[in-house]
């Protein structure tokens, strides 16, 4: 079971053959999750890496079957990126790219309205099944099979939890770095659905941040449809008004988005709050005894 | 619209109502232009002042820029004044009140001469530059008559410091000024073109009670804000300029010129890649014209390397020199007042080791990211600015290796020691990618380092070293 991805999913990597696609591709692969090709427009009919390339991502979906793709292209070409993937009728489509002008993710957003596909991202670690597929940057070994879901706007904090609840012997059934953009894919609503669905996943760690008020919507979505146990943490408590706290969505704008706020709404909706982020696994082990 | 449209139009109609005289004292002055002739000679010498007295430093001055200042994933938030903004609002068409930079107070007598000469009026503002608000609180913003009290305030306001409720309360030195004329007002509204993260839409926001704090009315009262949510395939469109309008309770020919006024402001959001522009106070003249008299823009730090006129017009003196120096090396520092350095890989877990910090009883001295794949040599800089810092009292490394390896951390810290030495207790934790190569290179190199297990050992351990708890 598990959420998004498991192992019949086939993935491509767009922009395969660039740096940070090469090496992310050969590590995907090497956790055992199926890279069925890459694209990089100029460079189709070569190998690379072991990786055959295609010109545009239709193409390697009529060759390969893909159902799923992880996108490294350079920011300027991302959401363009993301365009073709869903044109090209990719299901989950996972944006690692950081640095994508705002107001193209505006307007691919809108074109993404009422299309099956999935976006993950942008400016995320990316989504992994443990044992089953990475899609993504994360480090495979601290992770292992099991319970918990993890749904997060940050990235090593969300590491940080998946390690913990793994020295804890509980495991992951999925995590998922939504990412920190202000404007994006899923959000902790539609992750927290596909959790409470899903037959394995047992409890929830919902990891938070200032800005927005996404942690607020989540705590009200969670108190009227989730019954599976939920801990959360929200980062940025010290964190001063007005100074954008390096994702380009966590700011604390004309008094809104504090993390303050975010707590209060979360424990409001009855969801165990980790006191530091120290207690990421302790605390969403306690809501599973 | 996405309030309930009838006690907007009853709270536009009593803020539209105000007769000319009995205006807010911020803003005034007579009448300056007797027909519509005279008038639109005056923006068109308004637009032109603007365009030729910029008066935007040197190639050369720039040229001590970082060269991160317009690569992307810098993090920085890039602000500009307020008379290089509406610059850039003239080249759009918005009206702009007449108004001339001064970046030398010699020069101030001569701009508000011009400005009295082209609009035959003795009125003129004295506007201090600075990228905070509440100026007109602070004392940076005065109305005078004449060019005697012209040169007098701007001596009074230039080169001296600034307070306001942004600047905190060190202030700033004034280094520019902008003089403008004065305007007769009949009204003060409010209007901005943001993202709505919420909806992933542009929305376009306007309200009566301008001149106040936009959080205050949205606090108090949310239904005085109107907003228009912006479809990206069709771009904002005149029915929703003029359901603006007129939910502004404006009538006649005032409601005429808001709509393209509007309709211009998100042109110019759009075509900047702007993250805000906010007109605060939009004004109404007592002679039915809408005029930015205030105007705040800030540009998407993922965008703004497109445009090029807008990155020239940073202006490094209002920003903090260690945070211009880490961006110099793609750093995302942000300079806070506790005693804690800390130094973190991703910006949520560094937000976190700040918090942790705090629930132990320390404060933190800044929020700072690596980034996800450092070098050596960026860890050995970021290191250098923690400890150049003589408010540290202790440093923290928490780092979690993903991609970022923790031998590559160790190392970092290892040469930045080697070359300005350890005059604080520093701890480190490190966990994730080769974490026993990193663990064993700090252990070899003799080092006084604390080392930690997990993040909360680590902030427990330098809170108790920085106040001196522990030896």
């Amino acid at each position: 079971m598990a959420i998004l991805a498991n192992r019949q999913t086939r993935v491509i990597v767009q922009g395969l053959t660039g740096a940070a696609g090469t090496f992310h591709a050969k590590q995907m692969r090497d956790y055992g999750t199926a890279v069925v090709g890459g694209v990089t427009p100029g460079k189709g009919g070569t190998v690379h890496e072991g990786f055959p390339i295609y010109d545009t991502v239709a193409q390697a979906v009529a060759a390969t079957d893909a159902n799923a793709s992880v996108i490294f292209v350079p920011p300027h070409g991302a959401a363009d990126g993301v365009l073709e993937a869903a044109s090209a009728g990719i299901d989950l489509i996972v944006c690692i790219t950081e640095g994508i002008p705002v107001l193209d993710m505006v307007r691919a957003r809108r074109a993404l309205e009422g299309k099956a596909c999935r976006l993950v991202g942008p400016n995320c670690p990316g989504v992994i099944t443990p044992g089953a597929a990475k899609l993504g940057i994360m480090p495979g070994y601290i992770h292992k099979p099991g319970s918990v879901g993890i749904v997060s706007r940050s990235g090593t904090l969300t590491y940080e939890a998946a390690f913990q609840i793994t020295e804890l012997g509980l495991g992951q059934t999925t995590a998922v770095g939504i990412g920190g953009d202000p404007v994006k894919g899923l959000d902790f609503i539609d992750c927290l659905a596909l959790f409470e669905a899903d037959a394995e996943t047992k409890a929830i760690l919902l990891i938070g941040e200032i800005g927005g008020t996404s942690e607020e919507d989540a705590a009200a979505f969670i108190k009227a449809n989730v019954k599976k146990p939920v801990a959360a943490f929200v980062a940025g408590l010290t964190a001063p008004p007005g100074r954008r706290m390096g994702h380009a969505g966590a700011i604390i704008s004309g008094g809104k988005g504090k993390a303050a706020d975010k707590i209060a709404a979360l424990k409001e909706a009855g969801i165990a709050i980790a006191p530091t982020p120290a207690d990421l696994g302790k605390t969403v082990a306690a809501m599973m005894r | 619209m996405g309030s309930p449209p009838d006690g907007m139009m009853g709270f536009g109609e009593v803020a539209v109502v105000i007769v000319p005289g009995s205006v807010s004292e911020r803003w005034w002055g007579r009448p300056p232009y007797r027909n519509d002739r005279v008038q639109s000679r005056f923006f068109a010498v308004a637009t032109a002042a603007f365009e030729n007295s910029l008066d935007i430093p040197s190639a050369s001055q720039y040229a001590a820029l970082p060269a991160s200042s317009n690569r992307r994933g810098t993090k920085h938030a890039m602000k500009i004044h307020e008379y290089q903004a509406k610059s850039l609002l003239a080249k759009f068409g918005l009206p702009v009140p007449m108004g001339i930079p001064v970046l030398e107070p010699s020069k101030a007598a001569a701009a508000a001469e011009q400005i009295i000469q082209a609009t035959q009026n003795q009125t003129v503002v004295v506007k201090a530059q600075i990228h905070a608000g509440g100026r007109g609180k602070g004392g940076g913003v005065k109305v005078v008559k004449g060019l005697a009290a012209a040169r007098e305030t701007a001596a009074k306001i230039y080169g001296h410091k600034l307070v306001t409720h942004q600047t905190g309360p060190e202030g700033r030195i004034v280094k520019r000024l902008l003089i403008e004329q004065g305007v007769a007002i009949a009204s003060e509204l409010y209007a901005s073109v943001l993202v709505d993260r919420a909806k992933s839409r542009v929305v376009v926001m306007a309200s009566a009670a301008g001149g106040v704090e936009i959080e205050e009315v949205a606090a108090k009262t949310p239904e005085a804000i109107l907003l228009e949510h912006v479809e990206p395939t069709v771009g904002f469109r005149p029915y929703q300029a003029r359901n603006l309008a007129y939910a502004l309770g404006l009538r006649g020919e005032v409601a005429k010129n808001m709509v393209p006024f509007l309709l211009k402001l998100y042109e110019a959001f759009v075509a900047l890649d702007a993250s805000l522009v906010e007109i605060n106070p939009l004004v109404v003249t007592t002679d039915n014209r809408v005029l930015a008299l205030d105007c705040k823009m800030t540009f998407d730090d993922n965008a703004v390397d497109k445009h090029k006129e807008v990155v020239e017009m940073r202006d490094l003196d209002e920003e903090d020199p260690t945070e211009t120096e880490a961006h110099a090396f793609d750093l995302s520092y942000i300079k806070l007042d506790g005693s804690i350095g800390c130094m973190v890989n991703g910006a949520g877990l560094a937000m976190a080791t700040m918090d942790i910090i705090k629930y132990y009883g320390g404060n933190p001295a800044n929020f700072l990211d690596v980034g996800g794949g450092a070098s050596q040599e960026k860890v050995t800089a970021a290191f250098k600015i923690l400890t150049a810092d003589p408010a540290v009292k202790g440093i923290f490394v928490n780092i979690f290796g993903g991609i970022m390896k923790c031998d590559v951390i160790a190392a970092g810290v290892i040469a930045a020691v080697a070359e300005i030495g350890l005059r604080v207790p520093l701890v480190v934790r490190l966990a994730g990618t080769n974490v026993e190569l990193g663990a064993k290179m700090l252990a070899e190199s003799g080092l006084p380092i604390t080392a930690a297990s997990d993040m909360a050992d680590g902030a427990r351990k330098v809170v108790d070293l920085a106040s001196g708890k522990r030896n």
